[in-house]
């Protein structure tokens, strides 16, 4: 099985992946622990800010919004 | 914009229910996740009318109503709602403090059942601290119209926790809760939580460390569990917050210590550090909670959010997310416009119509002039005045705002926003808490605790004060419509005041974020911190609710306490106009001594006077500056705003201050209510003055700068 890792922010709008790794400082990681981000989740890139910098994610059936630097950090692998 | 008569004003200033505890009955806490419909559910329940709107963090600090149940009393206390209890954030202390030591007989989790995987983390770190829970799995018309099939009794099975099904706003489905707490409460059932079972070598510390705790301390063994596990965790906030209510010492314990050491480097071998002990623990959480929901779950659709998805894309899209919004914002300003004109004209002519016969009637029983004076064209006056120009706007106005933020759009607005709010170092939450300040300034001011970093949410309250609340709001759209429609009338005249009113709340939305750019440089240096903010799904708002709720819960509420400070207000100005030194008015004496300033920012100096009077609350400011112009002699009966036009006319207005009083409006010092709530809120003097001072400084020097450029034009 082919596996990629790659950034969460750069997880293209609609695409699926899963977590790996979360990098980000200890309480942004707590932020994202407390929405049930963990390894292994799964994580689809659902809308853009039209500001730029930011954008929404489905996780386990509910939509966040993170910034870029945050999702950053976050290590993601597509199958 | 949460406006309810305890969730603004002066009631702000001294809500710390933290836990209270019920002496004849039972108390139930009300927990879960942000937005699941725990306040709709105590309000069902208790008959209050907590402000619920769709956005999370709506409840930001602890309420409490009674309800009854066969024949017993129970106690309901609505905790701000949380992701998890592990966190730092101020809303997440009072939870977690709530639950951890105020003892409640009950805890009542609300998961949305729509989302279950993610809430159930909550209902086991709850599980962990109390055996007395209940599961309440609201939402239960969502997750059918989206297909999701929750089988109840096995849910129960799994966490060994009673659990009921619910639908908040159907009022029925609330019974099988009641008669389940009151079951709890009287022991005929007896939750045995089946906790999660973490790492084998994690629990066995936990058993170490128990068992030390019960050797050491008297405290209650279901905490054991729970505190053993801090310990590992290290958590020195909720380990702090431990000590203090308990009244025990964890971190200066010398056996607790050597314990904790050898645990350290025990886990050290095995790759357990303090940065991953909450990853372990929480995928323990989130793997038990996926086997549940896989068990417990059948999704009949796996495409249930598609509408919502569909409507986001446009709401948030790249080319019309933000021309929408203004759009939204407009339309909303607009029909408040051309809607309120009519109620206006009604309520000024028939208070002036009552005005005269209370005149005629003072002259008929031989009050003295002075007296009937006073009170008639002092009291009387200024309060129906407010009335008129305040209760039409207002009445339409909330209830349509209500309605956007019923439907979940606030958070859309927050991440349509958020880039902007970025590049001045703060959050795109601020923009909810600027949203709740359109309805009032010290609710937004209380509303800024759902932002979690504290240099962020200090930008945030002082920047509040940018957009003009409900007390300035009606003020803005009379002078729009005198002045800037002008001669336009009709369809015209409303689509240009309301561009003119749109224009002043862009002016404020920008000035926020120059200013916030400007503290972040200065005097509130630091990086953007993270955003992380969920977007919930958009519910369809309940109309009649809304419309009892905004016309009796604020509009009302608001307005008596305009009339509150009216009238004391309209009597003091009354005195201040007509009595004088040397046959000039105190009222002219000040105005006089103002108005060099005053011409400066091509305002004149009763507008001054009108705006440093109207600190007790900045409805009285339109008032005020009539009761000027008129106290200095001739008197002219209201009809409509366009005879308040007349008289502004009269008295020297031109467009240049109309626009100035407009930005001033926008941009001045906060009402008292406000000021006093920064204090409570950041606990400085020193933040309360620069609340104070930064708008006004900003408020002058933008109109000098219009004077300055006018003056060069005209």
């Amino acid at each position: 099985m082919n596996t990629k890792i790659t950034t969460l922010n750069k997880l293209p709008v609609n695409e699926t992946g899963f977590i790996y790794d979360i990098q980000c400082s200890e309480n942004v990681k707590r932020r994202l622990l407390d929405l049930g981000i963990v390894k292994n989740t799964c994580i689809k890139t659902i809308l853009k800010s039209p500001s730029n910098g930011l954008k929404a994610f489905s996780i386990r059936g509910s939509l966040i919004a993170i910034r870029d630097e945050d999702s950053s950090s976050i290590k993601i692998y597509i199958k | 914009m949460g406006l309810t008569k305890s969730s603004m004003g002066n009631t702000l200033l001294n809500s710390n229910i933290k836990f209270n505890k019920n002496q004849n009955g039972f108390t139930i806490a009300l927990a879960g996740n942000p937005n699941v419909g725990k306040s709709t559910i105590f309000n069902s329940l208790t008959g209050l009318h907590q402000h619920t709107g769709n956005w999370p963090g709506k409840t930001v600090s602890n309420a409490t109503g009674h309800c009854s149940y066969k024949n017993t009393d129970f106690l309901l206390v609505d905790i701000p709602g949380t992701y998890s209890i592990l966190s730092d954030s101020q809303e997440e202390e009072i939870a977690r403090d709530y639950i951890c030591f105020g003892n409640p007989d009950a805890t009542v989790v609300v998961v949305d059942s729509t989302c279950l995987e993610r809430n159930l983390n909550l209902v086991f770190q709850i599980m962990e601290i109390t055996d007395n829970v209940i599961v309440c799995v609201n939402l239960l018309d969502e997750a059918k119209k989206k297909h999701i099939k929750i089988d109840l009794n096995l849910l129960s099975e799994l966490l060994g926790v009673p659990v009921v099904g619910t639908i908040a706003r159907k009022k029925k489905s609330l019974n099988n809760l009641l008669d389940t707490i009151y079951k709890v409460c009287n022991k005929d059932i007896i939750p045995k939580p089946k906790k999660v079972r973490y790492l084998p070598i994690i629990e066995n510390k936990i058993d170490l460390l128990n068992s030390k705790l019960k050797e050491l301390f008297n405290i209650s063994p279901n905490l054991h569990r729970w505190i053993s596990l801090k310990l590992l965790d290290d958590e020195q906030t909720i380990i702090k917050s431990i000590e203090s209510h308990l009244n025990i010492n964890l971190s200066n314990n010398v056996s607790i210590n050597n314990i904790k050491s050898d645990i350290e480097e025990e886990f050290s071998h095995i790759d357990i550090t303090k940065s991953n002990f909450k990853d372990i623990i929480t995928s323990s959480i989130m793997q038990r909670a996926e086997q549940i929901c896989d068990d417990v779950c059948t999704f009949e659709n796996s495409n249930y959010s598609n509408r919502d998805r569909k409507i986001d894309k446009i709401l948030t899209s790249k080319t019309f997310g933000i021309p929408i919004m203004i759009l939204f914002l407009g339309i909303i300003f607009w029909i408040t416009i051309v809607g309120a004109n009519y109620p206006s004209q009604m309520l000024f002519s028939f208070f002036g119509f009552i005005q005269e016969h209370l005149l005629s009637f003072a002259n008929y029983i031989n009050c003295p002039p002075w007296l009937s004076d006073m009170l008639i064209l002092g009291v009387f006056r200024t309060l129906t005045w407010i009335i008129s120009v305040m209760l039409p706007p207002m009445a339409i106005f909330f209830p349509l705002f209500t309605f956007l933020e019923d439907l979940g759009y606030l958070p859309r607005i927050a991440f349509n926003m958020d880039g902007f709010f970025k590049k001045c170092c703060c959050s795109g939450k601020q923009m909810i808490t600027m949203c709740m300040g359109f309805g009032c300034n010290a609710a937004g001011v209380v509303g800024c605790r759902i932002i979690s970093s504290p240099r962020e949410r200090l930008m945030a309250i002082l920047t509040n004060s940018f957009v003009p609340c409900n007390g300035r709001f009606p003020f803005l759209i009379t002078i729009a419509t005198i002045f800037i429609a002008g001669s336009y009338t009709g369809f015209t005249g409303s689509i240009i005041s309301t561009i003119a009113v749109l224009f002043v709340i862009i002016l404020g939305i920008f000035m926020t974020l120059i200013i916030s750019k400007i503290l972040s440089k200065t005097i509130l240096k630091g990086i953007p911190s993270s955003f992380v903010l969920e977007l919930p799904p958009y519910r369809k708002p309940q109309f009649g609710k809304i419309l009892v709720r905004s016309i009796f819960d604020r509009t009302l509420f608001v307005l008596g306490r305009a009339i509150c400070v009216a009238a004391p207000a309209g009597l003091v100005i009354w005195i201040f106009a007509n009595i004088g030194i040397n046959g000039e008015s105190l009222l002219n004496i000040i105005a006089n001594f103002l108005n060099p300033f005053a011409s400066l920012m091509g305002l004149d100096g009763y507008i001054l006077t009108a705006f440093i009077f109207g600190i007790p609350a900045n409805e009285i400011v339109l008032p005020i500056i009539l009761m000027c112009y008129l106290g200095n002699g001739s008197l002219v009966s209201l009809d409509d705003t366009f005879a308040i036009g007349n008289i502004l006319v009269q008295n020297g207005w031109t467009i240049l201050t109309a626009i100035n009083v407009m930005i001033f409006t926008c941009l001045h010092f906060p009402c008292t209510t406000t000021l006093l709530t920064i204090k409570k809120e950041t606990g400085k003097w020193k933040w309360t003055f620069l609340s104070f001072i930064i708008p006004t400084i900003c408020g002058i020097i933008l109109c000098m700068f219009t004077t300055f450029v006018y003056n060069i034009f005209v």
